[in-house]
């Protein structure tokens, strides 16, 4: 009992050391078990969720009907390089869109924003604007533009149903995300513009410089989420009639009276918005990661 | 964590390899014979029992239907409906019509309806998906210009090559004008014959490809400038038939009413009345 | 001696409330004016009304003997002769520090790219910022971006320094650090007004201490007359209850 005063310090913190070491194994070993166990409930609980609700689906009875309907694999075969060159034409309109749309709804919030005086008649027509395109359906949108424009037969105005399906997303997409920006702005306390005038600023170089970058990283997520929506929306484009995926798969649809194709169409879309779903994903991590750091 | 995900994957992806290889069940055809007393309302398989439900699309246009109400009997195809029901003993106060969407009517599933005149071509794919009966209409492309176009001349499918040519979804016509016609600028595919009559008259496109008696139509009496060019036949023609559920036990009764009307002449009656009369030029 | 800058009989309501109700001031070059008072006597408004970041209800303010509220002068060139630093640092999160000491000299004045980092870069090397001009202002603690927030003030070579309450929100071992970069520029002559609660840094620095009270400037003197001998009974009840406080 008295042999710790007999041990010189270097033994008794080599065996503290010793000790801790040996306490900190036991306790990892058992974090380890722990996770370990952890990990084969939720599998085996997936397992038999997933295997449930396939057992439900390949039992009923119009499984085999629905199965050579859907999933036909020479369907898809026959199909599917139709519909992935005409999914060029989907990544070409959202590409361009997209860029349109990220400057045009950046002007309209601009507008929404300002106390300007001189600017009020833009801000009126920038809150009808918005009021408008929000309210009517993209699929309305499409129609209207890409028929009545050229009904109006206006010298000079472009008929290619491309061009009127891109200028009809870009208008509706507009209206949605100058709202995105402008909650990104308004979030930007004031105490930042006052900081940026108080340096001698103009009120456009305090928005230009400071407000607008911090507005947009802050609304970086709903905007990303946005563009993921366009990129399904360019197939409204095919009802004036380009030969987009979603209308060749239709085509093969409707030829053949098998719905193969459409699977075909969905699981090309869904390749190209997961990488965006995924950088979405990273990104708000690492923001609230951020948030969080700077609170602590 | 990686760890984790990938047995997770693992347990994911096997479950869903497992459901796609499912369970293969080799469906029975009908092949029952149709008797002149298997053909009447005691003993055939309707959806209600005494009545024979009809379907076609809405709108339903002329001259396959007037004024959008099938139970006229008025245009091409509710006469024949109508014919085809009294073969099979049901008189028109038997005769119900319901609305299904051309999209809805081939898709698997139980049908709301007996059979479905809707301008339907028969393919052998498509008689994969369902059943059709005996055909009772055989229908040329044609192709419709609108006016000041400069292929308003044409007489034969190789002067049409550069033409930018609308189509409706769904029908035969897009096959056609690839395999006849060849164009060098993709078609435009349109929602429906509303829209490809618009894309008509605003000069979205050159020419329409439409089914000849449609051409008639549209002429006639949508865009009156418009004129038809003239009519080509898609290989392997263009027969319509009435679309049944797959194995349907009403198929071949179906197929012996329309053999019937044809042999006594009444199937080509109707289709004078209601179809004949102008016929177009020839494309070659 | 002459007046960089001068209040006569400003006054500045919000609403119904009066915040400002006649203030006469004058600030000297090269002097320190301190403001001292409660909370909400209306220090902050008026030091955002010389930076004509509010608009004043009546009276005037001047600077270098010019009328500076007067609706023909363009604030913005106002602004850039006079600099403000707040309570809240205000930093901006987006840029790192030596950008944001960059940027209005940059923006707002014109000046060259380059030159302005390199006279960024000195300015924050001489107030021992040096090795933290690449980092971004979360990564500072509370001291070093107020220092940095009156660091980016200065680059643009104001004619008076405006320092509204600038160590209120810093914890107390921080506070020593911006106090004696507010000293330092006292020494260098720098013409200041200073909003404070420091009553020990205000008696040391000052020229002129003012002492505002509902909106008026209710007693003012040197250092040693307010806090030694202050005449007003609302000056002494202040003062008794900072005190208690333990802020002397």
């Amino acid at each position: 009992m008295d042999g710790r005063s007999q041990r010189t310090p270097a033994e008794l913190s080599g065996r503290a050391a010793s000790l801790a070491s040996d306490r900190r194994a036991a306790r990892t070993a058992a974090r380890r078990a722990k996770t370990r166990r952890s990990i084969a409930i939720s599998t085996v609980s997936t397992i038999v969720v997933l295997g449930g609700l396939t057992a439900l689906i390949v039992t009923s009875p119009g499984w085999p009907t629905v199965r050579e309907t859907f999933f036909s694999w020479p369907a898809f075969k026959e199909s599917f390089p139709d519909v992935l060159r005409a999914f060029w034409l989907d990544v070409r309109m959202f590409v361009i869109v997209e860029v349109i749309v990220l400057v045009l709804a950046l002007g309209i919030a601009l507008c929404r924003v300002t106390r300007a005086p001189a600017l009020f008649p833009f801000k009126l027509l920038a809150t009808v604007y918005t009021d408008i395109f929000r309210g009517i359906p993209t699929i309305l949108v499409v129609y209207l533009i890409g028929f009545g424009v050229p009904a109006l037969q206006l010298t000079g105005v472009p008929t290619d149903p491309v061009v009127l399906g891109c200028a009809a997303l870009s208008l509706s997409y507009s209206a949605y995300v100058a709202e995105v920006y402008r909650a990104g702005i308004d979030s930007v306390h004031r105490s930042q513009t006052a900081a940026a005038l108080s340096l001698g600023l103009t009120g456009g170089q305090a928005m230009r410089f400071v407000v607008l970058p911090q507005a947009v990283r802050r609304v970086l997520p709903p905007l990303l989420n946005d563009f993921i929506s366009l990129q399904k929306d360019v197939a409204l484009v095919s009802i004036i009639g380009p030969q987009e995926a979603f209308r060749v798969a239709q085509i093969y649809q409707g030829q053949n009276f098998n719905f193969t194709p459409l699977v075909a169409a969905a699981a090309l879309y869904i390749a190209v918005t997961f990488p965006l779903a995924r950088i979405l994903d990273r990104m708000q991590a690492r923001e609230r990661r951020r948030r969080e750091a700077a609170l602590a | 964590m990686s760890a984790r995900f990938r047995i997770v994957a693992l347990a994911l992806a096997g479950t869903i390899v497992l459901g796609a290889c499912g369970t293969k069940k080799t469906t029975s055809s009908a092949t029952t014979a149709a008797t002149a007393a298997s053909c009447t309302p005691a003993t055939l398989h309707t959806l209600s029992k005494g009545t024979l439900t009809v379907a076609t699309d809405k709108p339903a246009y002329p001259p396959y239907f007037e004024n959008n109400d099938p139970k006229n009997g008025k245009g091409f195809e509710s006469a024949v409906a109508y014919a085809i029901a009294a073969k099979l003993g049901y008189p028109p106060a038997q005769v119900k019509w319901v609305t299904e969407p051309f999209d809805s009517s081939y898709a698997p599933g139980p049908k709301t309806f007996d059979f479905d005149v809707n301008e339907i071509s028969i393919t052998p794919v498509r008689a994969k998906a369902v059943d059709f009966s005996a055909p009772y209409f055989q229908a040329p492309q044609a192709v419709v210009v609108a006016k000041g176009s400069k292929y308003v001349n044409a007489t034969s499918l190789a002067d049409l090559k550069g033409a930018l040519i609308g189509v409706q979804i769904g029908t035969t016509s897009l096959a056609a004008v690839n395999a006849s016609i060849k164009p060098t600028k993709q078609p435009r595919v349109f929602n429906n014959s509303n829209d490809v009559v618009t894309a008509l008259k605003e000069h979205l496109v050159d020419a329409v490809v439409v089914d000849l008696p449609t051409a008639f139509y549209l002429t006639a009496a949508q865009v009156p400038t418009a004129k038809i060019a003239g009519q080509f036949s898609a290989p392997g023609g263009d027969r319509w038939g009435a679309l049944l559920a797959k194995n349907s036990p009403l198929t071949s009764c179906v197929t012996r009413a329309i053999g019937q009307l044809r042999a006594s002449g009444e199937l080509g009656q109707i289709t004078n009345r209601w179809m004949g009369g102008a016929s177009a030029p020839q494309l070659s | 001696m002459t007046a960089v800058l001068e209040l006569r009989g400003v006054t500045k309501s919000y609403g119904e409330r009066e915040v400002l109700r006649g203030i006469d001031l004058i600030v000297d070059e090269n002097k320190a004016l301190a403001l001292i008072g409660a909370s909400g006597s209306g220090k902050s408004t008026m030091l955002r009304c010389i930076d004509l970041l509010e608009e004043i209800d009546d009276g005037d303010v001047l600077l270098d003997g010019e009328v500076i509220t007067d609706p023909s002068v363009n604030p913005i060139s106002i602004r850039r002769r006079l600099g403000l630093v707040f309570q809240q640092f205000n930093l901006f999160p987006n840029m790192t520090v030596v950008e944001n000491v960059a940027l209005a000299p940059r923006r707002a004045h014109r000046e060259p790219h380059q030159e302005a980092l390199a006279h960024a870069r000195e300015l924050l090397a001489r107030f021992g910022l040096a090795d933290r001009e690449q980092d971004y202002p979360d990564r500072l603690s509370g001291g070093q971006q107020q220092r940095v927030a009156i660091v980016r003030a200065l680059a643009t070579r104001p004619r008076a320094l405006l320092l509204d309450e600038v160590t209120s929100a810093l914890d107390p071992e921080l506070v020593g650090e911006v106090l004696d970069v507010v000293r330092e520029l006292k020494y260098e002559g720098m013409t200041m007004v200073i909003a404070t609660h420091e009553m020990g840094f205000a008696r040391e620095v000052a020229d002129e201490i003012c002492f505002l009270h509902q909106g008026m400037i209710v007693e003012r003197g040197r250092p040693e007359e307010i806090f030694g001998s202050p005449q007003r009974p609302e000056t002494q009840r202040f003062l008794r209850r900072l005190l208690e406080g333990r802020r002397l």
